[in-house]
Formats: structure tokens, sequence, C-alpha cells
């Protein structure tokens, strides 16, 4: 990735990191004796010394690990933005599975079963991470659930033709590795090495994606026209998916100081625009933005004002989807509870046996 | 996907209180990727019990064949050091534990 290295963004000014607020918070993780071991501490730790250590490693470069001290802000912002990236994944299986009975041919069928199984992978990686920070599987599904927890807004938008599982995998998906090749750097390691493993997974969503664009694009006319169709309403909703500009983005001046985040909102919807503007000139589409063109000085390709207003009423819950993509989550949750509870009760049935046996 | 959801006005932050009411137990997964390599940690999954859990490790962690053999443990069995004390410290001032601490002529040859 060509980001503009020269700003290192780890020598800006840091927030000063705020106090952790009480001590029985910063200490969530002494309570969940019974689920995660190498959690448990035995030991207090010293907060000022915790800190100190916590900085130098951020400062280092190293990344933080779960046992380690760290600030509450520090772990309450990764736990809101690890849980927020894992909704994602999983409701973002819903556009897509859409389509799944409708694939053109058995080939392009089993590549979408394959994509939509990753993206249910994605998710589960990023709950194992979540939960080294000492929130529990219960609770982030819940908050899902109860709106309490975000996903990405993009998943409210309707999947209309086929061409949309095209648009998806290379406007959506490229999107979201520009976003997560970043993250790879990220201060706390079990985000990081969860990043690793989607980014390497990744690029095939968005070449599979690229690929269903380059069938349409050389086939009819009808078919050409249902590419820029499906184009003309993804385009803006993946230029969004990188949240709000720079001068708005309250919380990226301290996410980059926790070497949480590396580049700011702009810088990454850049560097995707100019990497996607000459692959859209490649299958002959139109990006709707009759405001599109070069700066010859900067070598970037300038776009015109994104509608944030659409972008916030989407946030706020009234993008096209946004309940039905929840009301269908929790009625999956909740069709499958017998499966849940069988499992738990052959489970405990197999236990006692062999207390039995070795009785 | 992408996860940078801003901050709503009035947003109430969720507080992790890492209570578990119906979930099924945690399990750590560690991951062969070829004979003749160690086991490596990889994650975790929740199952019911330990078949099921290797099931799920298979699926979650091994989609593209980077394993041949796979380990799950239950999470609440890992003892952990303490990495906030000076565990690893006595070995930081033994370099003659190596074999570049020692000066060797040229002449000597293979040493």
């Amino acid at each position: 990735m060509s980001l503009p290295m020269a700003h290192n963004h780890r020598f800006c000014a840091p927030a000063a990191n705020p106090p952790p607020e009480t001590n029985e918070r910063s200490f969530v993780k002494l309570r969940r004796i019974h689920t995660r071991g190498y959690l448990n501490l035995d030991h207090q730790f010293d907060d000022a010394a915790g800190e100190a250590v916590f900085d130098a490693t951020i400062a280092a470069g190293e990344k933080v690990e779960p046992r380690d001290w760290m600030p509450e802000g520090y772990r309450q912002t990764l736990i809101r933005q690890i849980a927020q990236h894992a909704h994602s994944e999983v409701i973002g299986m819903q556009p897509e599975g859409n389509w799944i009975s409708r694939a053109p041919t058995l080939q392009r069928k089993a590549i979408l079963i394959a994509k939509v199984q990753d993206e249910a992978g994605h998710g589960l990686y990023l709950y194992s991470a979540a939960e080294t920070l000492g929130i529990s599987r219960d609770e982030l599904v819940n908050m899902l659930h109860n709106g309490k927890q975000k996903y990405s807004s993009i998943f409210n938008y309707p999947t209309l033709s086929w061409a949309d599982m095209g648009a998806i995998g290379w406007l959506v998906d490229s999107a979201a590795i520009v976003n997560q090749i970043a993250l790879q750097r990220a201060s706390y390691g079990p985000y990081s090495r969860a990043m690793v493993r989607i980014c390497k997974e990744e690029s095939f969503h968005a070449r599979q994606g690229y690929s269903i664009m380059l069938a349409l694009s050389r086939g009819t006319e009808v078919q050409r026209e249902m590419m820029q169709d499906s184009i003309n309403r993804w385009w803006w909703p993946s230029l969004m998916m990188f949240g709000p500009p720079d001068a708005e983005s309250v919380h990226t001046a301290q996410s980059m100081a926790w070497g949480i985040k590396q580049y700011t909102n702009d810088e990454l919807r850049q560097e995707f625009i100019n990497q996607t503007v000459p692959q859209a000139q490649y299958l002959g589409a139109t990006l709707p933005d009759p405001e599109l063109r070069f700066d010859e000085v900067t070598q970037d390709w300038l776009i015109g004002q994104i509608d944030w207003e659409e972008f916030w009423a989407v946030v706020k819950g009234n993008g096209p989807l946004n309940r039905e993509r929840i009301a269908h989550k929790v009625r999956a949750w909740e069709d499958n509870a017998w499966v849940r509870e069988a499992a738990t009760a052959y489970a405990a049935k197999q236990a006692a046996r062999r207390v039995e046996v070795s009785a | 996907m992408t996860y940078e959801i801003p901050e709503l006005e009035g947003e109430e932050r969720a507080v992790a209180t890492g209570e578990a009411v119906g979930e099924w137990p945690l399990w750590e997964v560690f991951v062969r990727a070829k004979r003749g390599l160690n086991h490596v940690h990889v994650g975790s999954v929740h199952a019911a019990d330990a078949e099921t859990a290797i099931q799920n490790a298979r699926d979650t962690y091994t989609r593209r064949s980077e394993g041949v053999s796979v380990w799950v443990v239950p999470s609440a069995l890992i003892h952990a050091s303490d990495d906030s004390a000076a565990m690893f410290e006595p070995f930081e001032d033994k370099p003659y534990r190596h074999p570049t601490f020692y000066e060797i002529p040229d002449e000597v040859g293979q040493l």
C-alpha cells in the first residue's frame, strides 16, 4: 500500500491517556476466572508501573498482549472497535447469502458459499480477539441484538441483482482490505493477528468480485447495464465505509496515539479511490460522480461531495435495511436455540457417562 | 469489512463485565501446519465438548488447508506466567550461553 508514510503519526502530539476510571474497572478480566485461565491474574498491577510499561510498549511499536496492564480507555476503545468489526462480518453474510440460491453457475455458487463461510470465520476470529479483553461472547451477541453495538452501515443496503455480488466483492471488500491492511499493524496483539489472517483471505473476496464484474462487462448490453446500475448504487456507500472526514473524526487522534489506527479516514479513503478508479475504467464503467477528476500535482483522483446526511441517517438506524438485518439475525439465533441446548445436553450426558465408567 | 462506526452523541458505551450465562465453554485452538512442525496457538472457539470444539476449530481455522492436526484445550485450564514481574530477567545478563559470545580465531576453522 503506498500511503503517505511521510506523515508519521506516531510523532504527532499524542492526546494524554485518560487515567483508569476506577481500579475495579481496570480489572474486568479478574472476574472471568472460569472462562479463560490465562487471563486470570493472581497479582494486582501497580497502575503507575503498568502505565509506564504500556507507554514504552506503544512507543517502541511493540504489541500489547491480553495480560498486560492497559488504560481503561484503550480497553474500551478496542472492545468497541473489534466488536463492531466482528458484527460487521456476521451481518455481512446476509446481503450475499441472499444470492447463493440464485448464482448463475454452479462454480459461482460454490465460490459465493466459500466467501460467506469466510465472513463467518472472520467474525469468529474477531470475537475471539475481543474476548481476550474481558468481554464474553454472550455479551457481544446480546449487544448486537439489542443495538448497543453497531456494525458497518454498508450492510444496510439491499442486494438487488447478481451484479451486486460483484460490486460487494470488488468495492466493499477492497475498501475493507485497505482498512484492514493498515490494521494489521494495530498495537493490540490479538487484533493485529486476526487482521493478518483476515487479509490473507480477503484478497480472494475482492478478486472473485472483480471477476464477476469482468464477466458482466464482457456480456450483453443488459448485463453491462446491470453492472453499471450496481456500481451506481455501491460506489458512494463504499466511500462512506471509511467514516467521517478527518476534521469531524473525534477519536482518530487518540486511536493513533494508542497505535490502534495508523492512518486517518481520509488517507485510507483516498488510497481506495486511487486504486479503484483505473479498475472501473478497465471495466468500461462510469463512476457516478461528475466531479471525479485527476489531480496532476498530487497524483490523486479527487471526488465530489459525499452525502454525509445519508451516512448519518444510516448510522442512526434509518438505512434501507437496518431493522431487517437485526431482525433476521435475532430470528436465526432464536430458531437455533434448540441446537445449542441439545449440544450442551449431549456434552453433559457424555461427561456423566465417562465419570460412571471411570468409577 | 469495516468497523469504524462513529460514536453518536449520547451513545451509551457498552460496559464489559465478562458475565456469561448461556455460552458454550471456551477452548484454545492449536494447529499443526504440517508434519514436522509444532502445534501453534491460533485463537479460540466455543463448543459444548471437545469433539465439537475440534470440528469448530477445523471449520474456523483450517478452511484453506492451514493444518494437518488440531488440539483444543479448555481455556480455563491454562495457567500463565506473571509477565509483569521479573520472571525472565535472570537470563538477560548471561550472553555467555550463546555461541557468539566466544571469539574463535579463523584459523581454527569449523567449531
